[in-house]
């Protein structure tokens, strides 16, 4: 295809006339606004204010982080708020730091050897890599789903929902446990499928239904942060839709963070957009981000712009 | 599709839908090269198979001299021609049981330190020093367990009796309490025999438990980890049921290598030719232990003996290791290697 | 394809907007994959309290002394005071994660303690004997077993031990290498057979290798006892191990290097010898050097197959024979005190050539320095063809 052709490249090409100069001069804010990467306004929790919704979650926020793996430095002082009520999706091209970011997130990057890091992550204010963190509790409190569904294999579905109860040490009684699997795996979008047969092996559920598992999983033990990573890569069209609905109806009950590499879906499930990029042998970044229809729509970046519209990536 | 539109036949006639006959014979030099390696692998059959076959035809004098006897009757005593390998066979079983007792804790905990908690920088460096522990030569160890080992393990014997004298097992005929304890009565037993033998019996299992949680899917770790367990969590629900297999199997596969073990146990027992379960008392045999010692003195029926006895042990071994690799290879984690 | 019809803009134009490096302050974390603070000191506080409690208890309340107890008592309290400093801090998971941790890496201590003491113990053993020249060069003969150990030596073990292991390798590696190449490249129900049977007489007691030899070689057919079948006795031993572990590493080349070479127009003989066989070469010798330095060290077979000579001797086929394990053996039997000494002598030299070998057998198998692995290579191209990509497009 011929990009010189789309209109839409012209449009922001003038927009782009007033290049983002210095738009990593962070200045953080004494309040809830974050600054980022652009100089538009954050969106403030969008719809939240609507009366009759009942909102939980937390806020989370990461503050000038960087990511090495050894001498590799693969991040380069991102910053992003991600409230509550909201889907944050992250996008952007391969290698470009999306995943590492969210691995940041829930402590999970520290696992990987020579894996360094630099600046804050804020839950509710709090940093989850001050000295006295604990990092159970951190992941515990921030879930996290993977890209190929990984229920415990050997584990019957109800083994695994519970799973992160035993695997956490919290102690709850028989008839709790039952109410809880199935709330668990009604807000997974799974309950209708697997109600008759919850002591089968989670392994041999499908693809989507394993991926469901892990959602119902997380939610387990009650996680105020759900972080997703590329949760529908490695599923079909039909699962994929399951999913971005759980996603839809879990978004007031918990702040969701999703990797997508696929722009449709970040444009129907998520309210906010961050745009990561790397450029050849220089760490990833965040180009542009906002609300997810200022992103799409009016992108004020033309790689943004370019990324969007399917011209590379 | 017929096969008309594409090829028409001459004859009108289509041609009859068999399968061509494919030569897959080689030809020329690869011929030669197949015939040659064909001849190498008969040669090897032949040599390790006509071990098996030849124990095996010498059991039949042993049988039909000794009769059924020859499995249940204790002594081994060429002079008076009573032979039997009742006793050296509860002796091996000791020896073995009494090394994975010792050996089967130290392998998995090695193996997980290696695959979980183990620095990156130290974990090749460990891995060596283990695959060291199984190529160290079994005499060297014999060494060690008489000369090393067994001043210190008979006092720790002298111990276990006196405080877990009860449990039949430590049991030693010999007063634990006296002025002067007499130490010979607890030197050169199954205990310190099996002690040593596990110093070779480690190795072979952890390698194998160790190769095995390396093979651990990193998603099922990290999706336990992501719930918010500690490494104790991850090791419990995932990487052990994933390895039953390899725990399994390994141990299993050191219990073969245990049960043959001739030189070391040599060196340390002294013979004797009593079932008891008193491991930590003086004297026991086993089979390879015995055929090294005796078959000096053996001649025709005695050697058919002692080559029986050794079949013996041979199949036992056989058993325990096809048991094993059956396990390994059933298991999920030996599914998902080969 | 290509998206890039439109000019790349001006590099500078990219750095200009990029977020810039260079702020003090802006360090890697230190703490990344360390425990929390008051945990670590939890760590520490409880070694020391142990050495302390320990020190305090076998040395004046326990009637018990010695190093021994010590040890103990101080890997007892360790443990007691970890598991109950961690309930104070955190939950019952975390006592359990502490305790597993402790179990674990004492599991990892323990065993190469053990490891550590037979070395240098051997060692610290025999350098009373290892220190004298003439341990090397002589021979026994004539000597006698009260004789000081600047007399005599173990010439004619180690002689006899490498001429008895050269017998072997030399039948065993050719035919279990071969065997291995059949089973794999040739394949079908016979050698399925082979297979079968090579891997049931890995299960072979060493012990019997040697009777085999001892009924059929010296009783049976009436040769004496040899160096020629003491090496036949461990060929018997090692070939089922060599072929086996061929086996392992052939079966590991990847089945689409074989279809390559043959797509080229090769021959199944050239596709063995100029593609499988290189390509597995370095996990071969590492093989082949493991089973090698486990033949050298084999006592049993040799026990009852060589005979036992005091004297240098190098024909194989005629005349007893001594090898450094089975000198060992009958040296630490002797009782004789100085015979003992001489026995760790020959243990030790039996450990360092094990050693050696094995040292070699490590280095041959690590891949290559500064040869990146295909598997680096290839990512790397497709990261840095990713990157063109996304940079051309801008």
């Amino acid at each position: 295809m011929n990009v010189t052709e789309n209109p839409e490249r012209q449009d922001t090409a003038q927009t782009d006339a007033s290049p983002t100069a210095e738009p990593h001069s962070p200045v953080l804010d004494q309040g809830e606004t974050v600054t980022i990467t652009t100089d538009r306004p954050l969106v403030t929790t969008p719809e939240a204010v609507e009366p009759s919704r009942v909102v939980s979650g937390a806020h989370l926020d990461a503050r000038n982080v960087s990511a090495w793996f050894g001498t590799n430095k693969v991040l380069e002082k991102v910053s992003l708020a991600m409230p509550p009520a909201a889907v944050t999706a992250l996008i952007g091209p391969s290698g470009c730091g999306k995943s590492t970011f969210l691995r940041i997130l829930n402590r999970m990057h520290e696992s990987v050897p020579k894996a360094l890091l630099a600046g804050e992550v804020r839950l509710n204010g709090e940093d989850i890599y001050a000295a006295e963190s604990r990092i159970t509790e951190t992941r515990r409190r921030i879930g996290m789903v993977f890209q190929k569904p990984n229920p415990f294999p050997a584990m019957s579905i109800v083994d695994n929902v519970t799973a992160g109860l035993k695997l956490t040490g919290q102690k709850i009684s028989r008839s709790e446990r039952d109410g809880l699997i199935e709330d668990c795996l009604q807000r997974g979008g799974l309950w209708a499928e697997v109600k008759d047969r919850l002591d089968e092996p989670g392994g041999a559920l499908s693809g989507g239904q394993q991926q469901r598992l892990c959602i119902a999983r997380s939610l387990a033990v009650n996680p105020e942060v759900l972080l997703m990573d590329e949760p529908c890569s490695a599923l079909d069209p039909t699962s994929t839709r399951r999913i971005e609905e759980t996603i839809g109806m879990l978004r007031d009950q918990v702040t969701i963070v999703i990797v997508t590499h696929n722009m449709q879906q970040a444009a129907r499930v998520s309210q906010q957009c961050a745009f990561f990029l790397a450029e050849q042998g220089t760490p990833g970044w965040i180009v542009e981000s906002g609300p997810t229809e200022d992103i799409f729509e009016r992108p004020q970046d033309p790689r943004t712009s370019d990324y969007v519209n399917g011209r590379f990536g | 599709m017929t096969a008309a539109l594409l090829d028409p036949p001459s004859g009108g006639v289509p041609p009859p839908d068999a399968p061509r006959r494919l030569s897959r014979k080689p030809t020329g030099g690869d011929a030669i090269f197949v015939n040659t390696f064909r001849a190498i692998g008969a040669s090897v059959l032949v040599i390790t198979g006509g071990i098996g076959v030849f124990l095996a035809y010498q059991g039949w004098p042993t049988l039909h001299h000794y009769g059924f006897s020859f499995f249940t009757t204790r002594v081994w005593n060429p002079d008076t021609d009573t032979l039997g390998i009742a006793a050296v066979l509860v002796g091996t079983f000791e020896v073995a049981l009494v090394a994975m007792v010792i050996a089967f804790p130290l392998a998995i905990t090695t193996a997980l330190y290696i695959t979980e908690y183990a620095p990156p920088r130290l974990r090749s460096a460990l891995v060596a020093a283990v695959d060291l522990m199984a190529a160290v030569p079994s005499i060297v160890y014999g060494l060690w367990g008489f000369f090393l080992i067994e001043p210190h393990e008979s006092q720790l014997a002298v111990f276990l009796q006196r405080n877990f004298g009860w449990f039949p097992l430590f049991h030693v005929d010999a007063n634990p309490n006296a002025a002067v304890t007499d130490l010979s009565r607890y030197t050169a037993s199954a205990f310190i025999a099996g002690t040593v033998v596990a110093m070779m019996a480690m190795p072979m299992a952890c390698a194998v438990m160790r190769q095995v949680f390396s093979l651990t899917p990193l998603g099922e770790k990290e999706g336990a980890l992501a719930l918010g367990s500690t490494k104790w969590g991850v090791i419990r629900t995932v990487v052990i049921p994933f390895g039953r297999g390899g725990i399994i199997g390994g141990t299993m596969l050191a219990l073969g290598r245990a049960l043959g073990e001739t030189v070391a146990v040599l060196l340390i027992v002294s013979p004797e030719f009593i079932i008891k379960g008193r491991i930590l008392e003086v004297g026991t045999d086993t089979v390879s232990a015995l055929i090294a010692s005796q078959f000096g003195e053996a001649t025709g029926i005695q050697l058919s003996a002692l080559l029986t006895a050794g079949f013996v042990l041979f199949v036992i071994t056989l058993l325990v290791n096809t048991l094993a690799a059956i396990i390994v290879n059933r298991s999920r984690s030996g599914a998902e290697t080969a | 394809m290509s998206v890039l019809l439109q000019p790349a803009p001006p590099a500078g134009a990219l750095s200009a907007s990029r977020p810039v490096d260079g702020d003090v302050g802006h360090a890697p974390r230190a703490n990344l994959g360390q425990l929390p603070a008051d945990e670590r000191f939890l760590t520490w506080g409880a070694r020391f309290a142990a050495l302390g409690i320990a020190w305090v208890a076998a040395e004046r309340l326990l009637p018990v002394h010695g190093l021994a107890w010590f040890v103990f008592v101080a890997a007892v309290a360790n443990l007691v005071i970890l598991a109950v400093g961690t309930a104070v801090l955190g939950s019952n998971v975390a006592v359990a994660d502490r305790v597993a941790q402790w179990v674990i890496s004492t599991g990892m201590v323990i065993v190469l303690v053990a490891l550590g003491s037979v070395l240098v113990f051997v060692i610290h053993r025999g350098w009373s004997a290892l220190h004298h020249a003439n341990f090397f060069t002589h021979d026994m003969s004539g000597v006698g077993a009260e004789d000081p150990l600047s007399k005599g030596g173990i010439l004619h073990a180690i002689l006899g031990s490498l001429i008895e292991l050269s017998i072997a390798s030399a039948i065993a590696l050719p035919l279990g290498i071969g065997t291995a190449v059949y089973m794999n490249e040739i394949g079908g129900r016979f050698a399925r057979v082979v297979r079968t049977v090579v891997e049931a007489m890995t299960a072979l007691p060493d012990i019997l290798a040697g009777l085999f030899i001892y009924t059929i070689w010296i009783i049976a057919l009436g040769y004496p006892r040899s160096g020629l079948a003491a090496g036949l006795a461990i060929t018997v031993m090692m070939l089922p191990i060599i072929a086996r572990a061929s086996d392992v590493v052939l079966r590991v080349v990847p089945g689409t290097m074989r279809e390559a070479a043959f797509a080229l127009g090769a021959s199944r003989w050239a596709t063995v010898w100029r593609i499988v066989l290189p390509t597995a070469r370095p996990g071969l010798v590492t093989a082949l050097i493991l089973a090698i330095a486990r033949g050298v060290g084999e006592t049993a077979p040799v026990l009852i197959t060589s005979g036992n000579a005091p004297f240098v001797h190098v024909n194989p086929t005629s005349g007893v024979m001594n090898s450094l394990p089975l000198f060992i053996f009958t040296s630490a039997r002797s009782g004789i005190a100085l015979q003992v000494q001489r026995a760790f002598g020959a243990a030790a030299v039996l450990l360092l050539l094990v050693l050696l070998l094995f040292i070699t057998a490590r280095l041959l198998a690590r891949p290559r320095t500064g040869k990146a692995s295909v598997l680096t290579r290839l990512r790397r191209g497709l990261r840095g063809r990713g990157l063109n990509l996304v940079k051309e497009a801008q």
